[in-house]
């Protein structure tokens, strides 16, 4: 849990060593969620109070999947992101970069009956953070999904392709495996694009299996 | 065939934009017989709350079963005190033998990967439990609420000399 490049970690792991919790019911089992945690327009980013979001209009859209293919659905994905300029509507994020009024960054769907999900949001931009001298987040939209049981739960930030900032990141640096890393990295997809309306990314998510055993690469 | 699993990332310092819900912590709503508060605070290496933590809770219904329509999961973000609360009924014993138990996600900017614990309760007859029997018996502690006028009281210490268990699932 510890990644020196990432210094918030320092306090906020945990130094004794981890037990191993079998898969019983508790953990092969998780909440279900119906339509009515989601609103009609909750997957579309783009409409603010008094007109659209600034920035490229993006289809951010996948499937869930578990590592042996099979969909997930009826799963829950919630997302939440910076503007097209980078900044986050939250007091934290005081950096010089304009909010967006038509812009709040949260979108929320569920997965179909083949595990698929669509967004319409802006594309968010880099973002400057205090980790390391004129460190930048490459620009990322932070997911959480729930999968089918509690094993399965997920977060976890999708990139986009070909960043110039992922050589500093220490989020993206610290899954070592390269190939892991890569699966965070959403490709272009043109045949998805709208003419005169949206370009489009592809990205697929995949869930352990649930009797998969724990992943180590975070741990590395 | 196996397909390579998405990593996990962490949650960042602005996962308020996205992830808590105004009944989060209600797993049942005010008013139903037996809702109880559990409640505690998040706390760093240093001693120092937790600001910007989410934990979530998930749990059988009170005789023991999931797939119920009780909703069984409570999420809440921590204040700036660390303080988080959930409302829920206590959970059954399960068929398996295990006493009642919550499993709890603990998520925050700085944590790469959730932390996962269990929540017990002092006031339930934990003897032979196989999930606490399998941690140390002076860690034991660290998994059990206490009960108290406000409800019961799960403090998670991510470091230090309490250090509270998590596990590896
Ligand atoms: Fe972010």
């Amino acid at each position: 849990m510890d990644y020196a490049g990432y210094k918030s970690t320092a306090l906020r792991h945990p130094k004794q060593q981890l037990i191993a919790l079998p898969h019983r019911l508790t953990e092969v089992s998780g909440p279900v969620f119906g339509d009515d945690r989601i609103g009609e327009f909750d997957n579309d980013l783009t409409q603010g109070p008094s007109g659209e979001a600034i920035g490229q209009r993006i289809i951010v859209h996948g499937h869930v999947k578990e590592d042996d293919g099979r969909p997930v659905p009826d799963t829950l994905i919630e997302i939440w992101q910076a503007n097209a300029g980078g900044r986050y509507r939250h007091a934290v994020d005081q950096w010089p970069s304009p909010l967006d009024p038509n812009f709040t960054g949260a979108g929320r769907t569920i997965t179909d009956k083949d595990g698929y999900f669509r967004f319409l949001t802006i594309k968010p931009g880099a973002y400057p953070w205090r980790n390391h001298p004129n460190a930048w987040r490459p620009a990322h939209i932070h997911f959480s999904l729930f999968g089918r049981a509690f094993t399965q739960r997920l977060v976890t930030q999708m990139y986009f392709p070909e960043d110039p900032l992922f050589f500093q990141d220490p989020m993206y640096n610290a899954i070592r495996d390269e190939r892991a890393a890569k699966r965070m990295v959403s490709a272009f997809d043109y045949d998805a694009t709208e003419d005169h309306w949206a370009l489009a990314f592809r990205w697929d998510i995949v869930l352990r299996g649930e009797e998969a055993t724990p992943t180590e690469e975070p741990h590395a | 065939m196996t397909l390579g699993t998405t990593p996990s990332q962490t949650v960042g310092p602005y996962l308020a934009i996205g992830l808590p819900w105004p009944d989060g912590p209600d797993v049942v709503p005010e008013g139903t017989p037996g809702r109880l508060r559990l409640y505690g605070r998040v706390l760093d290496g240093a001693g120092d709350p937790i600001g910007d933590a989410l934990i979530e809770t998930w749990q059988a219904d009170p005789d023991g079963k999931f797939g119920t329509a009780f909703r069984g999961f409570g999420r809440c973000a921590t204040d700036e005190e660390g303080a988080w609360e959930v409302f829920t009924l206590k959970p059954g014993r399960l068929g398996d033998g295990q006493a009642p138990h919550v499993d709890v996600n603990v998520f925050a900017r700085g944590m790469l990967n959730r932390c996962v614990t269990r929540i017990y309760f002092a006031d339930e007859d934990n003897t032979g439990d196989p999930v606490l029997e399998s941690v140390p018996e002076a860690r034991r502690t660290t998994l059990v609420a206490r009960p108290d006028a406000d409800g019961y009281r799960f403090d998670v210490y991510l470091q230090g000399e309490r250090e509270t268990v998590f596990f590896k699932v």
